[in-house]
């Protein structure tokens, strides 16, 4: 009676001792620096291994959704390993920002980008932008509209798609909020939901039923159309995309963007500076146009193929800072019964 | 009503004190002995670590703010939502996993073994497979609907395996009884077995409804607010931690409500066979004409639980343009979802052992307490108790943080009540007598339950640890934010693949993890008590 019990013990033991050998770390060495990014790792990977490279150093990356990598930070406070945040959006570095989480970035480093898409407090900067388009299907729409206040006729009732959980929708109601006051935007979210738009979960689903027809028109960022047409060819993709004109808050620019860490050492604070720097570098900078079909925001790269300049853009001006209000836009959001 | 009909044993009925029980029971001494209390407590005080953390948080502002926050309208509006899916999950949950319960255990069902199988599998899959399947194919049952069919399609195995554990354990001879005095099987079952399972049935419910309350992957999908959501969207909005917290603490206030309201079910009852003769199998009953109907009832669930979210899956797999097969990576992957699982489970199998086993032998305000706080943070969202862990070892245990010990630590917080569960239903099968006897024998606590009640309750107890490792497989947001640096899972890689918007890449990690849960959940079908 004794030994299978004994002898199931003696299992358990052995698999809580033989756990952490199979989940070993990746390196036993100590890291010179430790990202957070909230950005995907599909993604950064790539740079990350230039990075090591370019520092001579080991560097350990955390994956995580922006927001909780920043409650993360925040919990963790003046104790974190960490020492530069890599953030897929300006709000979550805005609220590290607010708690005084982020150490100043030097003027030199600051200089290369341009002060509307980078921290008003001068922690944080913008690394890569992203411009939200109208994506359209040309048959069913042969000239696109030039503003989001179009949307809200009747004869697009039932023919708009969109992501209302996507952060950068919410993003760009915010800047519409910050834009054109409460009120406005109030009264277009409802005149949009009268509309009867149709939700998808993420903007490639958007992009893809624009594609189909599903829907006549698309709200989205502006590198999924990118992307899309590098991988399938230009003439596999039926949709096509226009960048409103004008300073409409349908056209905004937001960006990922990077922030030091307040009190890591000494020398995780110098790695995690000339990250910061090469991040800005014309090797990163090129890819982020390149492979992800961004905005550079530095180093003098041009966009991709294709893609056209951020100078000939009208984004609305907004001070990316003031996107942190998203609580409010939710609340809005939730209030007129879009998520 | 006439006597026969009634149930043969009155389970709610108050008892004087001193009096005997049906089962031959004397009323259990109220202390535990130390040996078992002192690793309860121990257990039950990990689990509740959350909630101080949560107290902390909460009223860093002051009740005032934390009371501002709880007494919105909006969370009015949440709460009702949560509440409202999580009464229609447990509600189809118990009629779908009683009735293939009582199917493949109780019924001469063709091919009962293979159905008893299958239904336990979906178990492996996890809810946002399952969300994400419902709303490729039907996008418009996005909200309550959606969320309601995938929720209840990937818990409903937790209703059905305490039910056919107990269907196997109880004495037929009662159902004979009432079939002899010409009660139609279906009349027997009603009347006379369904209050047997009544304790299962319950165990298993809330083990559902706290799923319901604390899942984000089915809800999130489906743009339906819950509670849970509503946490997540006041992390991701605001990147405060003070409305959240304050949120999650209604969701412990809410548990604790729904464990003392299963505890009242429960009745006071053994649950172990009477003390004379030997276990008999039931003979199963015809189905008659009814068969074609049986088997339909379990083709169906198996096919939309089962076949439809693989079938989705296969489909990736196949249309995948950016599928990307590593095999190294898979595997290395693999085997650490393994390792870290087995680790999970063993470590919450031992820890529910001492309560589990109190929980099932002894009453009294003490024993009750302990179970019911090793339940308190089993609502609370996996970001939360994460957290918490995050919060607690910066401060008190700086060298386990971000460490794999501290991780497998996180799942036995979030997943104790699961093997507790388990492991009480199994110590209830085992005749309280035979400790009495053991006892009078001269053998200490410890040797009883070392030589009579573990050995006894070992196949269930490792059955909660089957369990509770399939859950841990699955789990993403503490593990997100506490494991190792640089170290991957089969759901961290699933939801790096889904992110980056590739869901063909995502596919045979979805597969992988499909598959290695599928393997205990296998066991847990042929289980057999």
């Amino acid at each position: 009676m004794r030994r299978p019990l004994a002898r199931a013990l003696t299992a358990i033991a052995a698999a809580v001792l033989l756990a952490p050998a199979l989940a070993a770390c990746g390196s036993d060495e100590p890291a010179d620096l430790v990202i957070y990014s909230g950005r995907n790792e599909n993604l950064v990977k790539p740079l990350i291994e230039k990075l090591e490279k370019h520092l001579g150093a080991n560097v350990e990356v955390r994956y995580g959704d922006s927001a909780e990598l920043s409650a993360q930070l925040l919990e963790e406070g003046d104790k974190t390993e960490a020492g530069l945040f890599l953030s897929q959006d300006a709000g979550a570095l805005g609220a590290l920002s607010k708690e005084k989480r982020l150490a100043p970035l030097p003027g030199t480093t600051l200089d290369k980008v341009d002060p509307a898409y980078r921290g008003s407090n001068g922690d944080w900067t913008g690394v890569s932008g992203r411009a939200r388009v109208l994506g359209y299907h040309p048959d069913q729409v042969p000239t696109p509209p030039n503003s989001v206040h179009e949307l809200v006729k009747p004869e697009w009732k039932g023919k708009i798609g969109f992501v209302p959980t996507n952060a950068s929708f919410q993003a760009f109601v915010t800047g519409m909020r910050v834009l054109e006051g409460d009120d406005a935007t109030r009264t277009w979210l409802k005149g949009l939901k009268a509309n009867e738009p149709k939700a998808y979960e993420n903007n490639l689903k958007v992009l893809e039923a624009v594609d189909k027809g599903e829907v006549s028109l698309g709200l989205l960022n502006h590198y999924y159309w990118y992307e899309q047409v590098a991988e399938k060819g230009a003439d596999k993709v039926k949709a096509k995309i226009h960048y409103l004109p004008k300073g409409d808050p349908g056209g905004l620019v937001n960006v990922a963007g990077v922030g030091i860490l307040e009190g890591a050492d000494e020398k995780q604070a110098a790695y995690a500076q000339k990250a910061v720097d090469f991040l800005l570098s014309a090797e990163s900078q090129t890819y982020f146009a390149e492979e992800t079909k961004e905005y550079p925001l530095a180093a003098g790269v041009k966009t991709a193929e294709g893609v056209p300049p951020l100078e000939t853009l009208q984004p609305p001006r907004i001070d990316l800072g003031r996107l942190d209000s998203l609580k409010e836009t939710l609340a809005m959001l939730q209030d007129v019964g879009l998520v | 009503m006439t006597s026969p009909d009634a149930p043969v044993r009155t389970e709610n009925a108050p008892r004087p004190e001193g009096a005997t029980a049906p089962s031959g029971r004397r009323r259990a001494p109220v202390r535990p002995p130390w040996i078992l209390t002192v690793p309860a407590t121990a257990a039950v005080l990990l689990a509740v670590l959350p909630l101080g953390y949560l107290a902390v948080r909460a009223l860093e502002r002051g009740p005032a703010y934390a009371w501002d926050v709880i007494a919105e309208e909006r969370t009015g509006e949440l709460l009702l939502n949560s509440l409202g899916l999580t009464a229609v999950v447990v509600t189809a949950c118990l009629l779908i996993g009683v009735s293939l319960a009582w199917l493949t255990v109780r019924t001469a069902l063709p091919a009962a073994r293979a159905w008893s199988v299958l239904v336990t599998l979906p178990l492996a899959v996890p809810s946002y497979v399952t969300a994400y399947a419902w709303l490729s194919a039907a996008p418009s049952l996005a909200g309550f609907t959606g969320s309601a069919i995938a929720l209840t399609l990937a818990s409903f195995p937790y209703v059905y395996l305490p039910v056919a554990a107990a269907l196997r354990g109880t004495d037929p001879g009662h159902e004979e009884v009432a079939r002899s005095l010409g009660k139609g099987p279906f009349r027997t079952f009603l009347r006379v077995t369904l209050p047997q399972l009544r304790p299962a049935a319950a165990g298993g419910g809330l083990l559902v409804a706290l799923y319901v309350l604390s899942d984000f992957g089915a809800v999130s999908l489906m743009r339906y607010d819950t509670f849970t959501r509503g946490i997540y969207t006041s992390y991701r909005a605001s990147f405060d931690r003070t409305p959240a917290a304050a949120l999650s603490a209604v969701l412990v206030l809410i548990t604790v409500l729904l464990v003392a309201a299963e505890t009242r079910t429960r009745g006071r009852a053994g649950y172990a066979r009477g003390g004379t003769g030997t276990a008999r199998r039931a003979v199963p009953a015809a189905l008659g004409r009814f068969k074609p109907l049986a088997l339909t009832w379990c083709g169906a669930i198996v096919a939309l639980a089962v076949a439809f979210p693989l079938a989705t899956l296969g489909y990736w797999l196949a249309v995948g343009t950016s599928a990307t097969w590593d095999p190294a990576t898979l595997t290395t992957t693999a085997l650490t979802t393994l390792g870290l699982a087995a680790a999970g489970a063993a470590l919450t199998a031992l820890l529910a052992l001492p309560v589990g086993v109190i929980a099932a032998r002894h009453r009294g305000r003490f024993a009750q307490l302990l179970e019911q706080a090793a339940y308190a943070g089993h609502a609370v969202p996996g970001i939360t108790v994460a957290l918490a862990l995050v919060f607690l070892a910066v401060r008190y245990a700086r060298p386990l943080y971000q460490e794999t010990p501290l991780l497998v630590c996180a799942y036995a917080v979030l997943f104790l009540p699961v093997a507790v569960a388990a492991t009480r239903a199994a110590v209830l099968q085992a005749p309280p007598v035979l400790d009495d006897v053991a006892r009078s024998l001269g053998r200490t606590p410890l040797g009883v339950l070392r030589e009579v009640t573990l050995p006894l309750a070992a196949p269930g107890v490792a059955a909660g640890a089957a369990l509770t490792f399939v859950v841990c497989m699955k789990e993403l947001p503490a593990t997100l934010l506490l494991r190792p640096t640089g170290t991957d899972t089969l759901a961290t890689r699933l939801w790096t693949e889904t992110g980056s918007g590739s869901f063909a890449a995502a596919a045979p990690y979805a597969a992988a993890l499909i598959l290695l849960a599928a393997v205990p959940s296998y066991l847990l079908g042929r289980h057999r008590t």
